[in-house]
């Protein structure tokens, strides 16, 4: 405390920051473990038996890994979009139909370009058009919030209602393939299914849309933690009054962040129509989109984070087919609802008894 | 738990025993890296007032709260009344007769003064219904007994702020607090309302009594006190009898160097330029501003501040101080009137563009509006210049970083780490934050608000330094104050906000406090130009 001192980094705060991020998840994981455990048993089987044949399920073989992988990839771009809101402090439940309009989107897209178009053309045109059909539909919620206050959260929901209810009638009515509540598939000629172009996952759905997964997820880390937008919708999110003082427009930033929020979700929806079927079903999307809520809670919404959240929820969730012999699959949605409840109650705690920990090591 | 009041606390009487009402010796605190006590001792003799001093983040409160019993201490003992009670309970602090009074409310604002304050002791007819009789009875025989005049059966709503505060009181003397804590009671007081407090501690000293002063408003410690612990950086640096001091004598011992107490204003600034144009600075037409209810919070105002000047408005908080910064700020939708910074009419601009016109603003609140507070020192630095740093949208974190060292530097905020969250520094740090980003740019207006409030002696000095030095480089300045001795010593002109108007402008040179007393409270009534 002496006049003129320099200015020092001396915190290195990363490892409390890396401590205070990874701990509460991993203290989640290990009290889903257990109640895993116990469910287990109380159908008479062993735990130690069934987690081996889950993983040898999932992350053993690459037919498994590689559904996962493609599971993780819906997640992935669903708790982006969630977490992305959230950093502006909006709650986005509108993933469901965002997914589904990107879905549709694509299809449409991939049906309408000739024979012929370069691949890369292509799947950035369909892409595009995903983006543009999920941001279509969380713009929506941006406006009637930033104009006439609405709640984001009950319009988001809403719309998931009147959206996929349009989607269903736009496919039963008018485009589908006779017997089937699909849209016509996408002539291979335009745009071979994904999931082929690498034949190294065994025939699973894993596809390039995981990388562009990585590549969103990227964009919207270095949006968030580098771009002075980021820094204006972060600082919406957590004071929006001291935005408001910083001249930012918090209207603008809310329906920016909506808006992109949709976008990210409806690119998801190329992880299902390019990568795995080629074509748009009714339904498709069905859970994902509030599954990446959870996503982005147990991410701690920070994208690095969130794509492991995925990566987690999707093994999960694969791994259900795989232990279907020995115990319901449905323990794992139960393994999930555990997963999230712990990361929702061992954010605040863990946090807690670090800082105590902290306090007494520096006394 | 106790009954009712004068129930408990027996041993506390009496000037005569030797034994301390309060005893702290040797007290740690530590939260993570900060280290808020460190070997800190109190000893309060029972029937005084004690002050107990020190800069913000001296660590002042939570050695409070540990006697309050809301902290544990790391280290140390605590004892009252010559009982050993460290680490105990709020429960039991409440029981031996420990009262905080907190500087920010506790009190539900839909509820009587008598329910407020039977609340958790409830009195009851039949073990179920509130016996309001005896509760509004009870009351009213303290409020006789202490001179904490307030109508029992008045919402707390209806309330002023003084009148909140004496209910504040009589809550934990209604306990049987015979040790009372109060955190900084005159932040939010006018000078009349200053003196009934002190008449009424002084009659509860009287009465047997400890009072635990916490300030840092020397004229207070000086008029009131008994005795004096100042504290700094987490340690007890002195214990002096009121009366074998001076208030230079305390600032230099709270902040360990000579501190000059009075803002050295009456010269003439010699940067001021020779003739300003006539339309510089800051203007505002007969500005109407309505409220959340429809009242007019700013009713027909019209002024105007030059360059090289600073135009300082006084008045009781809640007049409509708040609301005109905030319309002027671009903050708050004007209904009527203009606002022209250096002659352009800005009164629908947006905040960026009063921004980019030269309009500077220090908020009142500044853990709302000025910060953010999971923000980076650094990132907090450029809020609101956010797009002189970005290049092509990117932030450049190469002149954010430098940015926050020189400011860092220049301003003396401490810790002086740029990577720490600003939630992290103490107050007055914080608002060297704000001061430092507002004051450090290029700017031809700036608004004022609160500017020193809750911050130490030493970041006040400096503080008021900055106001004068703009000034001097032809600033025009709008200073808002709660402080009616910060408003005379810096302004050259003073105005009194009452029920959004000004009650009366007038040279700083001709105010005095008793003058600007009397428009505060609407005893005088006048008509400002």
């Amino acid at each position: 405390m002496t006049e003129g001192v320099q200015p020092t980094f001396t915190a290195a705060p990363w490892r409390e920051r890396a401590q205070e991020a990874l701990i509460p998840p991993l203290v989640a994981l290990l009290v889903a473990l257990i109640c895993g455990d116990l469910l287990i048993l109380s159908y008479g089987q062993s735990p130690a038996a069934v987690y081996r044949l889950l993983l040898e399920g999932t992350w053993g073989n690459a037919y498994g890994f590689g559904q996962v992988l493609y599971k993780a990839t819906t997640l992935a771009f669903t708790g982006l979009a969630v977490s992305f809101g959230l950093r502006a402090g909006l709650f986005n439940i509108g993933g469901e139909s965002q997914l589904a309009a990107g879905g549709f989107g694509a299809a449409l897209m991939g049906l309408a370009l000739p024979v012929g178009t370069p691949l890369i053309l292509a799947l950035l045109v369909c892409m595009i058009a995903a983006g543009l059909a999920g941001g279509v539909v969380g713009a929506v919620p941006a406006y009637l919030k930033t104009r006439f206050g609405a709640h984001e959260v009950i319009v988001t929901i809403m719309l998931n209602f009147i959206v996929l209810a349009l989607l269903n009638w736009f496919i039963a009515g008018h485009l589908h393939v006779p017997e089937t509540l699909h849209t016509p598939e996408i002539h291979a000629g335009v745009l071979p299914r994904l999931a082929d172009i690498d034949p190294r996952f065994h025939g699973s759905a894993a596809n390039l849309a995981l990388i562009v997964a990585v590549l969103v997820a990227f964009a919207v880390w270095f949006y968030l933690f580098r771009a002075r937008g980021g820094y204006e919708l972060r600082a919406v999110g957590l004071q929006p009054q001291a935005a408001e003082y910083g001249g930012i427009s918090v209207g603008r930033v809310w329906m920016r962040a909506l808006t992109f929020s949709g976008v990210i979700a409806g690119i998801g929806g190329i992880n299902y129509v390019l990568g795995y079927k080629h074509y748009y079903e009714d339904g498709f999307a069905s859970g994902a989109g509030f599954l990446g809520i959870a996503v982005a809670l147990v991410g701690r919404n920070h994208p690095l984070g969130v794509l492991v959240a995925a990566f987690f929820f999707a093994t999960l969730s694969q791994g259900g087919l795989a232990i279907h012999a020995f115990v319901p699959k449905q323990m794992m949605d139960v393994l999930q609802g555990v997963v999230i409840l712990a990361v929702a109650m061992a954010v605040p705690e863990v946090r807690r008894i670090l800082r105590g920990a902290r306090g007494r090591s520096d006394a | 738990m106790t009954g009712g009041p004068a129930s408990t606390g027996e041993s506390a009487r009496g000037q005569t025993s030797a034994v301390p009402a309060i005893r702290m010796e040797g007290i740690d605190k530590s939260f993570g890296a900060i280290r808020a006590n460190r070997g800190t001792s109190v000893e309060v003799m029972p029937g005084e007032i004690h002050a107990l001093v020190g800069e913000n983040g001296a660590g002042k409160s939570t050695l409070m709260r540990i006697l309050g019993g809301l902290m544990k201490p790391d280290a140390g003992h605590v004892e009252v009344n010559g009982r050993d009670v460290t680490g105990w309970s709020t429960n039991e602090a409440i029981a031996a007769g420990i009262g905080i009074v907190h500087q920010h409310f506790m009190l539900v604002p839909t509820l009587t003064v008598a329910e407020n304050l039977v609340l958790g002791c409830e009195p009851k007819t039949r073990g179920i219904v509130l016996d309001y009789k005896r509760a509004a009875e009870d009351v009213r025989k303290l409020s006789t007994e202490t001179g904490l005049v307030i109508a029992p059966d008045r919402l707390i709503s209806d309330l002023s702020v003084g009148e909140a505060q004496r209910v504040e009181i009589l809550k934990v003397l209604f306990r049987g607090a015979r040790i009372l804590v109060l955190d900084e009671p005159t932040a939010v007081l006018s000078p009349p309302e200053v003196r009934e407090l002190w008449t009424v501690l002084r009659r509860l000293r009287d009465k047997g009594d400890t009072i635990v002063l916490i300030t840092h408003r020397l004229d207070e410690v000086v008029e009131i006190s008994n005795t004096i612990t100042v504290m700094r950086a987490g340690q007890t640096v002195a214990r002096v009898k009121t009366s074998e001091t001076t208030p230079a004598e305390i600032a230099r011992l709270m902040v360990g160097r000579e501190v000059s107490l009075s803002a050295g204003k009456r010269v003439q600034p010699s940067g001021r330029p020779a003739g300003p144009q006539p339309d510089q600075g800051l203007e505002a037409r007969n500005l109407i501003v309505v409220g959340s209810r429809g009242i007019r919070v700013i009713d027909d105002v019209s002024f105007s501040v030059k360059p090289g000047e600073i135009l300082g408005i006084a008045g009781v908080e809640g007049n409509g101080q708040t609301e005109l910064i905030e319309a002027l700020a671009g903050l708050r939708p004007v209904f009527a009137g203009d606002i022209l910074i250096d002659g352009v009419d800005m009164t629908r601009r947006s905040v960026a563009q009063r921004h980019d016109a030269g309009l500077s603003h220090i908020p009142e609140d500044r853990q709302r509006r000025g910060l953010i507070l999971e923000y980076t020192v650094a990132n907090n630095l450029i809020l609101g210049v956010q797009k002189y740093f970005s290049r092509r949208g990117i932030i450049d974190r190469t002149r954010v970083m430098e940015n926050a060292i020189q400011e860092i530097s220049s301003f003396d905020i401490r810790p002086p780490n740029p990577v720490l969250a600003a939630r992290a520094l103490s107050g007055g740090n914080q608002q060297k934050i704000i001061v430092a980003r507002e004051m450090g740019r290029e700017f031809s207006v700036l608004l004022a608000s609160q500017p020193t409030r809750g911050v130490d002696v030493g970041a006040i000095e400096f503080i008021h330094q900055q106001l004068l030095d703009a000034r001097a480089q032809g600033k025009a300045i709008l200073l808002v104050s709660a402080e009616l001795n910060e408003v005379l010593a810096l302004s050259d002109r003073v105005a009194v906000m009452y029920r959004g108007k000004f009650a009366v402008m007038m040279p700083a040179a001709e105010a005095s406090e008793e003058v600007l007393g009397e428009y505060m409270i609407g005893t005088k009534k006048g008509n400002a130009a």
